[in-house]
């Protein structure tokens, strides 16, 4: 293992609600948007949408097209895929993806 | 190169020159086109229309300007003023000697004004052109300056086909119409007593007066106003008059060249379109083809079509022209196909006369009653499309049973029609070359308006063109997204029959999948169309979009608007001044918005709630700027302090706000209400409008601005408070269960199967039987209405929901800053967006 590895406790699991995310601030100012899907799985990502440049991914709604679970864009619905960060509608585009863990019903985001 | 001069550029001189440049893939001619009016051609046909938008562009017909087209010269405003037949040219009043190879006249009819004593006094129109539409909307607009009581008043002389055009204009600028017809009934020419009738019934039930049997004998200036005496004794005051009388052909030009014309005028071709002098050829309600000027645009397109084929030596003819018709007239259906009047030898009538349903049907047939022969429909024409092109051929069954009041369309289907049959009779498409373009893969409406022009110019093909689609086994996706393969109306029904109330229940039965943002707030909002309680409550509150889960809109920044209702726009200054005092404190942009009401800028999630709770207390409630539900219904003042009021327009206003606050919809709703027909409340751009009248109300359905706009038409008028609540609660329930998503009214009212007129039968007349329902439901709406912030400032579990940061309540993101202009906040421009 060459990097430190730093993990932030957010909030409980229970404070998600299927479908919907929230948003945690970071050492650094740093924003993640966390989802729950409703298979269950946690996924996190940047917070800020890269098209508006406004903190908002968190806000989005959460579905899937094609089967692949994404979150769309409250500003303009572009939909940027949970497990990769990639923008589905622009590949060109992408958002950073946060390793998340799950203790004691708490959960934990990685430093990327 | 050869050179072509065409004069005259309406509907049909257009059709040549298109029709040519199409044909002429060599460039053998060169087309100089010469124009009286000055714009490029416009569809004249459409020419009420012009009264919805005031647009002249919208009525352009397309390719009139002949851009990038080098062999087509237009001229505007250049007509031809005579021919010299021996040298081949046209001189024209710009001074312009044009040379010609051949010359097409195609310079239409003008207006007939009878020689009635005042007939040329200011205030006396015809209608023909889009200048004749303005003046006389400026007309009516110096009528409605001037001071005076009543309601504005114009005579239309004569009740043909154009009579009623120009009484259906006059009347959506506002005046009452009376139209005068010479023969005892209305539309002599297309329809028989019987149709007359029930057309002159139905219309005068929309505020046009007719008097038939009587002419116009004269017509005084008055008092500012205009006096109209008619043969029959009566006398009507009246701010303008518009003649209507007919048509004459322009065959001056053929006149004094020398070339033969009809006995009663237009100028003399056969079949071949060729005059009496072989390089020169006439089209269009100029010509006089065999003895007969048709004065529509389908035969004239059809002679177009003759001209442009023999130009390039072809040997096409002009069969006799069809003078079926089919309007819509003031929403009356009117349909006259083939011998209309049973003139042919041994002809039979089959009628029938339903005064009740406000429909007269009737075919005429041959004496065996096995062939068509022709018919009348008024009221109901919706059978038009399959019957007129069945004239002429076998019949597929009993005539009676085919305009039988029950089950008379289905014994006449789509495919009765042989492939021969014109769908399309405006453009002269046939059923077999629409079969043939969808095997060629059309998909849809507009792709086989593309490739065919079939329902390019009146439209009233289009619903066969869809009969057509479906007949050859296209589909035409109505799914709602990947997720749902049911429409909107439809999994609206699933829901109200199996009174499923959550998603997740409803995508696993009907669905696949997880779900979208599309179909998850389409569902929430049906749901909450439905009445589910809070929309926040439970598994709700996952389906929102975002301005809906935070009950306020997202702006540029990621902050929110806060919009409390205002309903009609009145507030007192108590109220006022608490909105400032709230402004001020969190620090907030304040703006007036475009629907009379104030909306507050910048607040962040965490503030939403500390904002709104000051709001609630003061007696303030949500406005739903954020939601796909009733916004605002704006007023103007009316009849309280406007001098020119006639009813109360803001009590009615505040009324229909709080009735119908907290709708969830397809589509947002607006409305508005205005005292008098001045229209200060602009109630025509709406979802439903109101227009006060000195008996009642008047009722508009179907407008809106935005990205495209158009007028509501008229629903009813002169309704009581009561009836007028009464069919706005059915217009706004039956749009909510059967709308498509993101649908406003008006796309939808276009969109339903016969219009308006459809909508009137279901709303007035209970013809869907399920008024009882609609009341109920939206009774239960009514009952059942709480304010959404107050619900969310009661339960501690949804304001939870509003706080920027999970792990740091309370802090405030550190991306949004404002800078300052003209004295307030604005958002600071956002560093990292992505530019494309
Ligand atoms: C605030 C306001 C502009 C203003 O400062 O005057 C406004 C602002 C917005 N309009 Fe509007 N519209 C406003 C009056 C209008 C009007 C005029 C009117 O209502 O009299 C129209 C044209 C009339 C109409 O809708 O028929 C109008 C046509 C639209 C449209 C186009 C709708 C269409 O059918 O084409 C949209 C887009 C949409 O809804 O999909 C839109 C959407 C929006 C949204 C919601 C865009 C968005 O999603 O962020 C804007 C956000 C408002 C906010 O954050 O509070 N707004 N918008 C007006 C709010 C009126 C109110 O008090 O509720
Ligand atoms: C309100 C209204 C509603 C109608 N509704 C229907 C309908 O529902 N169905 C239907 O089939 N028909 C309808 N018609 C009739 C239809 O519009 C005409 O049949 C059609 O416009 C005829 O086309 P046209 O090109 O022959 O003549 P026009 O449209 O009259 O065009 C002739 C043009 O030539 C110009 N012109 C005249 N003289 C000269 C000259 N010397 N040099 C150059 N230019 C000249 C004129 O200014 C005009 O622009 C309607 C007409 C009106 C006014
Ligand atoms: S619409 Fe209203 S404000 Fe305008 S003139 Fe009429 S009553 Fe007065
Ligand atoms: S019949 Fe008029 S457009 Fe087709």
């Amino acid at each position: 293992m060459t990097a430190l590895e730093v993990w932030t406790p957010v909030c409980a699991l229970t404070a998600l609600i299927p479908g919907r995310g929230v948003a945690a601030l970071l050492a650094h100012g740093e924003q993640v948007a966390i989802f729950l899907t409703a298979d269950g799985t946690v996924h996190a990502l940047s917070n800020v949408d890269p098209f508006s440049g406004a903190a908002v991914l968190s806000r989005g709604l959460v579905g899937d097209l094609g089967g692949v679970p994404v979150v769309a864009s409250p500003m303009h619905k572009q939909h940027f895929d949970l497990t990769t960060g990639s923008c589905v509608d622009d590949p060109a585009v992408s958002v950073a993806v946060y390793p998340v863990r799950i203790e004691d019903g708490t959960i934990l985001v990685g430093g990327p | 190169m050869r050179t072509l001069v065409v004069a005259g550029n309406g509907p049909v001189g257009h059709r040549l020159v298109e029709s040519l440049r199409e044909k002429d893939l060599t460039g053998e001619w060169r087309v100089a086109v010469f124009a009286e009016e000055s714009r490029p051609a416009y569809d004249r046909v459409a020419l009420t229309s012009y009264v919805d938008t005031w647009d002249p562009v919208a009525l352009q017909l397309d390719g009139a300007t002949y851009d990038g087209d080098d062999l087509v010269d237009l001229h505007l405003g250049d007509p031809v003023v005579s021919i010299d037949r021996e040298a081949r040219q046209v001189l024209t009043r710009g001074g312009a000697c044009v040379d010609y190879d051949a010359l097409v006249l195609a310079t239409g009819s003008y207006p007939f004004v009878p020689p009635v004593p005042g007939h040329d006094l200011p205030g006396c129109h015809v209608y023909r052109t889009i200048e004749d539409l303005d003046a006389i909307r400026a007309s009516v607009r110096a009528a409605a300056e001037k001071a005076g009581q009543g309601r504005r008043a114009a005579l239309v002389v004569g009740g043909g086909l154009l009579g009623l055009e120009a009484a259906k204009a006059l009347r959506d600028m506002g005046l009452s119409p009376h139209v005068v017809e010479l023969a005892p009934r209305l539309m002599p020419l297309q329809v028989d007593d019987g149709g007359g009738g029930l057309l002159r019934m139905l219309i005068e039930r929309l505020d046009v007066t007719v008097h038939p049997g009587t002419g116009t004998q004269s017509i005084e200036a008055d008092r500012g106003r205009l006096l109209a005496k008619l043969g029959n004794g009566t006398e009507l005051d009246v701010d303008l008059v518009v003649f209507s009388a007919g048509v004459r052909p322009r065959d001056e030009l053929a006149r004094t060249a020398g070339l033969a014309v009809g006995q009663r005028g237009g100028v003399a071709v056969g079949t071949d379109c060729v005059t009496s002098d072989p390089d020169i050829y006439a089209i269009g309600e100029c010509a006089c083809v065999d003895g007969t000027v048709y004065g529509l645009v389908a035969p004239g397109n059809a002679m177009a079509e003759v001209v442009a084929d023999r130009l390039l030596g072809g040997q096409a003819t002009f069969a006799s022209g069809d003078t079926s018709t089919k309007l819509k007239l003031l929403g009356v259906d009117v349909a006259s196909f083939g011998d209309a009047h049973a003139s042919t030898e041994g002809a039979l009538e089959v009628v029938f006369n339903d005064a009740v349903a406000g429909t007269y049907k009737k075919l005429v047939v041959s004496d065996d009653a096995k062939t068509l022969l022709g018919g009348v429909l008024v009221g109901d024409a919706a059978q038009y499309p399959l019957l007129r092109p069945l004239v002429g051929r076998d019949l597929p069954g009993d005539p009676a049973a085919m305009i039988a009041p029950s089950g008379g369309a289905a014994a006449v289907g789509i495919g009765a029609l042989p492939d021969e049959a014109q769908v399309c009779s405006c453009n002269a498409v046939t059923k077999g070359a629409i079969n043939g373009a969808i095997t060629e893969g059309c998909t849809d409406v507009p792709g086989l308006k593309a490739c065919t022009k079939a329902g390019t110019t009146c439209g009233s093909c289009v619903p066969m063109l869809k009969q057509l689609l479906s007949a050859a086994g296209v589909e035409q996706s109505n799914a709602l997204c990947e997720h749902f393969p049911q429409k909107r109306a439809e999994l609206f029904e699933i829901l109200r029959s199996t009174g499923i109330h959550t998603f997740s229940e409803l995508v696993s039965r009907y669905g696949t999948g997880s779900g979208c943002d599309i179909c998850k707030p389409a569902v929430a909002s049906m749901l909450a169309s439905l009445g589910n309680g809070h929309v926040l409550d439970g598994e709700q509150a996952a389906l929102q979009d975002t301005n809906d889960h935070f009950l306020a809109n997202i702006q540029r920044n990621g902050t929110y608007s806060v919009v409390p209702r205002i309903p009609g726009g009145e507030i007192t200054p108590e109220k006022l001044m608490v909105i400032a005092q709230v402004a001020q404190d969190f620090g907030l942009y304040t703006k007036i918005t475009g629907g009379q009401r104030i909306d507050l800028f910048g607040a962040t999630v965490d503030q939403l709630p500390e904002i709104w709770r000051r709001l609630v207390d003061a007696g303030f409630e949500s406005g739903h700027a954020y939601g796909k539900a009733l916004r605002t219904v704006k007023s103007c003042v009316g009849d309280t302090w406007c001098r020119y009021g006639v009813q109360d327009s803001v009590r009615l206003a505040i009324e229909l706000e709080l009735r119908y606050r907290g709708l969830r919809a397809p589509h947002k709703i607006k409305s508005a209400v205005s005292g008098c027909a001045r229209e200060c409340a602009e109630a025509r751009s709406k979802d439903f409008g109101v227009i006060a009248t000195e008996h009642g109300w008047n009722l508009y359905v179907g407008g809106n601005g935005g990205f495209t706009p158009r007028h509501a038409e008229l629903f009813v008028s002169d309704v009581t408070t009561e009836e007028l609540f009464r069919y706005i609660d059915r217009f706004l329930m039956f749009y909510v269960r059967t709308a498509d998503r993101l649908q406003r009214t008006a796309a939808w009212v276009e969109s339903l199967d016969g219009g308006i007129d459809h909508l009137r039968a279901v709303i007035v007349d209970d013809s869907l039987g399920i008024c009882e329902d609609l009341d109920a439901a939206m009774a239960k709406h009514v009952e059942s209405y709480a304010d959404e912030w107050a619900g969310v400032l009661d339960d501690p579990a949804k304001l939870a929901r509003f706080t920027s940061f999970v792990n740091a309540p309370g802090t405030p993101d550190p991306t949004i800053s404002f800078r300052e202009e003209r004295g307030q906040p604005v958002p600071l421009g956002m560093p990292t967006a992505v530019t494309r």
